[in-house]
């Protein structure tokens, strides 16, 4: 029996990942960031972002809203600074990126296939709060889709043009993240695979608002922020369903995994991998035992390896 | 850091929505300092789903108290758990307080200040700053005071426990039920006013933002120096998932869970 998976180049012994943003050496202390088959890292921009006003996060039943707003030091500091610090992560390590325009992607992804430790890349094309400006000082001049900000990942030309751009610039595996906000997620992920990303992985949040009734205010300072945990659980299974019979490339499941009968759930409904994201804060072990349990539900039904899972779900 | 199933030996209400919960955790209590904080699950599901972070009330042997108030789903299911039950808890977390040095010319008074809840995480500095066994060469010199406010007389938290470590306590409501009526930032004025070498003086102080922020005021005119505790909306608690920002003079946010809980009032842009 083996657990390892294949993304594109990308050989994992595991198909369990942390999602970006939510796991770090900050953990290491709690859990063996090694026993995980990847670790992505949170989402870098090529200039430095400071990130949203606070409140940032907040609860919900079964989930939690998060408005970080992609605060990071941009590309070189995470080239010189961030990387020397992750020499203890043996385990590949995916880069994800985010940008304001096919150029941006595209410089991003060169610098970062020019670095050693960077595995792979996933574009996050689907951050609810730093959404994508068509017009502006943000805009993509290629790119017109009236005057509404929108994610790179609700739109089927924007998607293409950027995963062209960093598919054009990086020779590395290139996954692309989509977004649940959109009528049809298959034609995104359809239109990500004709451009040439190796990969695809769903979903980021939803977007949606928390209110304080006492105050009469939004409760986060964006207003809006992404939806994640246990509550999306369902329709993100739905839509790797979808995706799986629209796509060849691989998917990786991702929506409210807390434990391994999560994982199984979207590996049956057509993930080769999944990523735990909103469950690390929860349970900072929660990917270790993820990979235990679905270890033993292997024993258990004698599968012999992740593949015979992907998609095995009975009509 | 470390997390742990810890034992319930006592979950008590002691006013009015406010509850001190003792718990079994012999690694937190040799690592904790005062003004760090541990992440607990208050449910058994995911309702919520989030961890609560509590302020580290008092560091016993073997064992760790927090002060907490009943303020939202979380804390309401944590107030109704009981004794022999497991918690799972994260800690200890962030940054304490840094405790001062020894006086540089004559006496020191050190000043804390708590605002309703606030007090819970000063006792643990009260207990430090009094019992350290490195600090007992100046605690002659170094007079520890207690100002606490609150809204009326049933909010006042730990007066007796600021009294049995030996501080000077003071105390103020909103509406004149206890002590005089005025906010504790107001208590500070008056006790900056009457103390000798009030230009010694070191402040620490824990409460809502607004009096925070009146404090920081105060030690910025008076220049001296202050630390303060701060609560944010978290989310990991330990620094990665950036949801606890504070911003810092010089538009930067640092997190309340990792670079805090507890900052040097300079550094904020109040």
């Amino acid at each position: 029996m083996t657990l390892e998976v294949r993304i594109g180049k990308l050989r994992l012994k595991n198909p369990v990942m942390a999602a970006s943003g939510t796991f770090g050496p900050e953990y290491g202390e709690l859990v063996d960031i090694n026993k995980l088959g990847a670790y992505i890292a949170k989402t870098i921009t090529l200039n430095e972002r400071v990130g949203n006003p606070p409140p940032r996060v907040v609860d919900t039943p079964s989930g939690m809203l998060n408005a970080i707003g992609l605060e990071n030091k941009g590309l070189d500091d995470f080239v010189k600074n961030k990387l020397p610090k992750l020499k203890n992560i043996k385990i590949p390590i995916i880069a994800s990126i985010a940008g304001v325009n096919a150029a941006e992607f595209g410089k991003l992804a060169k610098v970062l296939s020019r670095t050693e430790r960077i595995a792979a890349i996933e574009i996050n094309l689907s951050c609810p709060n730093a959404p994508y400006s068509p017009r502006g000082r943000r805009a993509c001049p290629n790119v017109q889709h009236g005057k509404r900000d929108f994610l790179i990942a609700q739109n089927e030309s924007a998607t293409r043009q950027i995963v062209e751009a960093a598919r054009k610039a990086a020779s590395l595996t290139i996954i692309a993240k989509l977004s649940p906000n959109v009528t049809d997620i298959t034609r995104i992920a359809k239109a990500a695979e004709e451009a040439g990303a190796d990969a695809v992985s769903l979903i980021n949040t939803f977007i949606g608002m928390a209110v304080d009734i006492e105050t009469k205010r939004p409760v986060l300072g964006n207003v809006t922020g992404g939806l994640s945990g246990p509550a999306i659980k369902p329709i993100a299974l739905r839509m790797v369903r979808e995706t799986y019979e629209k796509v060849k490339i691989p998917i990786i499941g991702i929506g409210g995994i807390m434990d391994y009968k999560d994982a199984v759930e979207f590996i049956l409904c057509g993930a080769s991998a999944i990523q735990v994201g909103t469950a690390n804060f929860v349970n900072p072990r929660a990917s270790i035992e993820i990979i235990e349990g679905v270890k033993k539900y292997m024993a258990k039904h004698k599968i012999s390896g992740i593949k015979e899972l992907t998609g095995a779900l009975r009509k | 850091m470390r997390q742990l199933n810890c034992k319930i030996i006592e979950n008590k209400k002691v006013a009015q929505r406010f509850y001190k919960m003792r718990i079994e955790a012999p690694y937190i209590a040799r690592k904790a300092q005062a003004g760090q904080f541990v992440e607990v699950k208050c449910s058994c599901g995911t309702d919520p789903l989030l961890r609560r972070p509590l302020g580290v009330h008092r560091v016993l042997k073997n064992e760790i108290e927090l002060l907490y108030k009943a303020v939202g789903r979380g804390t309401e299911l944590l107030s109704k758990k009981e004794k022999g039950q497991a918690l799972d808890v994260i800690g200890p977390l962030g940054d304490g307080f840094t405790l001062p040095g020894p006086p540089v010319s004559g006496p020191m008074p050190i000043i804390l200040i708590a605002g309703g809840i606030g007090a819970a995480p000063l006792v643990a500095l009260a207990e430090s700053l009094a019992f350290s066994a490195k600090r007992i060469a100046y605690r002659k010199k170094q007079k520890t005071y207690v100002l606490i406010g609150a809204k009326t007389k049933s909010h006042i938290l730990c007066e007796s426990e600021f009294k049995k470590i030996g501080c000077e306590v003071k105390v103020s409501t909103e509406d004149g039920s206890k002590g005089k009526k005025c906010l504790a930032t107001e208590l500070l004025e008056d006790l900056l006013n009457i103390i000798r070498y009030p230009l010694n003086a070191a402040i620490y102080a824990c409460g809502p933002v607004g009096m925070l922020k009146v404090v920081a005021k105060i030690a910025e005119w008076r220049k001296l120096p202050c630390q303060v505790s701060l609560e944010e909306r978290m989310a990991c608690g330990v620094g990665v998932c950036l949801g606890c920002p504070v911003k810092m003079k010089g538009n930067k946010y640092k997190m309340v869970c990792k670079d805090g809980p507890v900052f040097d009032a300079k550094e904020i842009a109040w």
